[in-house]
């Protein structure tokens, strides 16, 4: 399951939702808002996304991860909005019958994630705002 | 005969242009390449970015793919989710 949400993450229900009689290792990653860029204080972030392709890419990766792994359940779900410090702003879960591939699919998403996703943070400082990584 | 595409806008580039969606006239038919060098003619602060791509109904698409006027099209500026 792919998803994207302005809701707060639920991890409690990403676990029910992976867990399965024939896993034997679930691995989530946690993508969570961090307080400062280069020493400098982060206030807050927001997240925009292009839903449509942003979900389609999504599902892109969750499939790609299970015809490299023996991944038997996963969710990916990335949130949108304001964000505050601490909040998580995406969630991964793979559920698999041995650790090695469910730690090795829930990073190739994670990475394939972070580079192919239509989704957009601004972090915002006290003193300016920064859309990340667009500028050189 | 012209060409009348919508663009959607997102991040950065919604910034820049002030808008979450615009639409412009290319020369029939018009390509993703003609689209961004109209758009950084229109908008310089577009050519500063670290890379702009355009997605045609929900896909990265070439420089010399064709546009249409009912494809969905998006204006992509590097992308930072996670």
């Amino acid at each position: 399951m792919v998803s994207i949400t302005t809701d707060p993450i639920d991890m409690n229900a990403a676990y029910r939702y992976v867990s399965t009689d024939a896993a034997g290792a679930i691995t989530f990653f946690f993508g969570t808002v961090r307080d400062s860029t280069d020493e400098r204080a982060v206030e807050r972030l927001e997240y925009e996304a292009y839903d449509r392709m942003a979900l389609t890419k999504m599902q892109e990766i969750a499939d790609e991860a299970c015809r490299r792994w023996d991944v038997r359940k996963y969710t990916i779900i990335h949130r949108k909005g304001n964000l505050a410090i601490g909040d998580i702003a995406v969630l991964i879960a793979v559920a698999t019958p041995h650790r090695a591939d469910s730690f090795d699919a829930c990073r190739y998403i994670i990475d394939t994630l972070k580079q192919q996703v239509p989704i957009w943070k601004k972090e915002i400082f006290e003193d300016g705002q920064v859309w990340v990584d667009a500028h050189p | 005969m012209s060409n009348r595409i919508s663009v959607q806008l997102f991040g950065i580039t919604r910034e820049i242009v002030g808008s979450s969606a615009l639409t412009l006239d290319l020369p029939q038919p018009g390509q993703v390449g003609e689209l961004l060098s109209n758009l950084k003619e229109q908008y310089p602060a577009l050519t500063g970015l670290r890379s702009l791509l355009v997605a045609v109904n929900g896909e990265y698409a070439e420089a010399d793919q064709p546009l249409h006027p009912n494809d969905e099209i998006a204006l992509i500026p590097p992308v930072s989710g996670g």
